[in-house]
């Protein structure tokens, strides 16, 4: 596998699966109008997740759904944070706004990239993705100014700190450290970080209920 | 808080009353706002007002029934009727 694949695979696995954890909130979030914006930020992941995917199925010469949906559950890149099943909301948000801090370094990184193609799909993801950001930095801030609230963020925060730090490469995981601790005003534990390559075992449990249909109609399901 | 969104549908259109929503505060109304009203495509600017903004007036006086000031007018079927009849005319 080319670096390069290797690259959009762990993005585009990041996308499908954290879009597919947000959306287990549709009909259950906290209240309504928080129930619509999360889901539609869940539609935009997977959305970014398909447009990588194709990016990626022209290289190895297959297409996008075989990529997200048929591989087996060690082939999959996705960082063990995006995996966890975690259906409470302190940890839904610290979960989101850790994502949405390290993706954006990513981003960053990768807007600046040599390959124009790979340029040009980071700066249209990211053009969505400040409203992601948006969404998670004010709740933060909400949670953060509560005192029923804030131990409990902390506590949520602290529990995936390792695996926030897994998101990232070893030459960006700095930046996300610095980012952290600036909103936080505090300084985050030493972690060892929980990486790419390793998996949750929700995740294949997630990738059972997500093929389901794709499985039951091998030949392709059809409304 | 409750704010109320208008949005127009299309530059030059005018704003319309698109429905409310209830957010913690501005910044929340923003993104709700942007999500709800905004994210197929079907309108072209928001405007958020804070509902306690907003200054109803809901007394509306007649007390000499002036109602030719009406916007339903009144009906001037028979009037016509006479005044054709007057004239010598078949309706």
């Amino acid at each position: 596998m080319s670096d390069r694949l290797d690259l959009v695979l762990a993005l585009a696995d990041d996308e499908l699966i954290l879009g597919w954890r947000n959306s287990e909130w549709t009909g259950i979030a906290p209240f309504l109008e928080e129930d619509v914006a999360f889901s539609s930020i869940a539609q935009n992941e997977i959305g970014h997740a398909r447009a990588l995917y194709e990016l990626a199925a022209r290289e190895v010469g297959t297409d996008a759904d075989a990529l997200a949906f048929d591989r087996a559950p060690e082939e999959y890149r996705s960082a063990p944070l995006v995996e966890l099943r975690r259906l409470e909301w302190a940890r839904t948000i610290a979960r989101h706004w850790l994502y949405e801090t390290a993706d954006a370094i990513r981003l960053e990184a990768l807007k600046e990239s040599d390959d124009s193609e790979l340029a040009g799909i980071a700066a249209k993801i990211d053009r969505e993705e400040v409203y992601h950001r948006i969404h998670a930095e004010m709740w933060i801030d909400r949670l953060l100014a509560s005192d029923d609230a804030r131990p409990r963020l902390d506590e949520a925060l602290e529990e995936l700190w390792p695996y926030a730090l897994g998101v990232l490469d070893d030459n960006l995981r700095p930046e996300l450290v610095r980012r952290v601790e600036e909103k936080l005003g505090r300084a985050m534990p030493d972690a060892e970080p929980v990486s790419r390559g390793q998996h949750e075992a929700e995740l294949a449990e997630l990738l059972e209920e997500m093929t389901m249909v794709r499985r039951s109609a091998p030949a392709g399901a059809r409304w | 808080m409750i704010y109320e969104v208008f949005r127009r549908e299309r530059q030059g259109a005018a704003m319309q009353h698109a429905g409310s929503i209830a957010a913690p505060d501005g910044r929340f109304a923003e993104i709700y706002a942007r999500e709800q009203y905004g994210r197929r495509g079907e309108s072209e600017a928001l405007w958020l007002v804070a509902r306690e903004a907003i200054e109803e007036l809901d007394e509306f006086v007649d007390e000499f029934d002036l109602k030719y000031r009406r916007v339903d007018g009144y009906s001037i079927k028979e009037r016509l009727k006479e005044a054709r009849a007057a004239a010598g005319k078949n309706p």
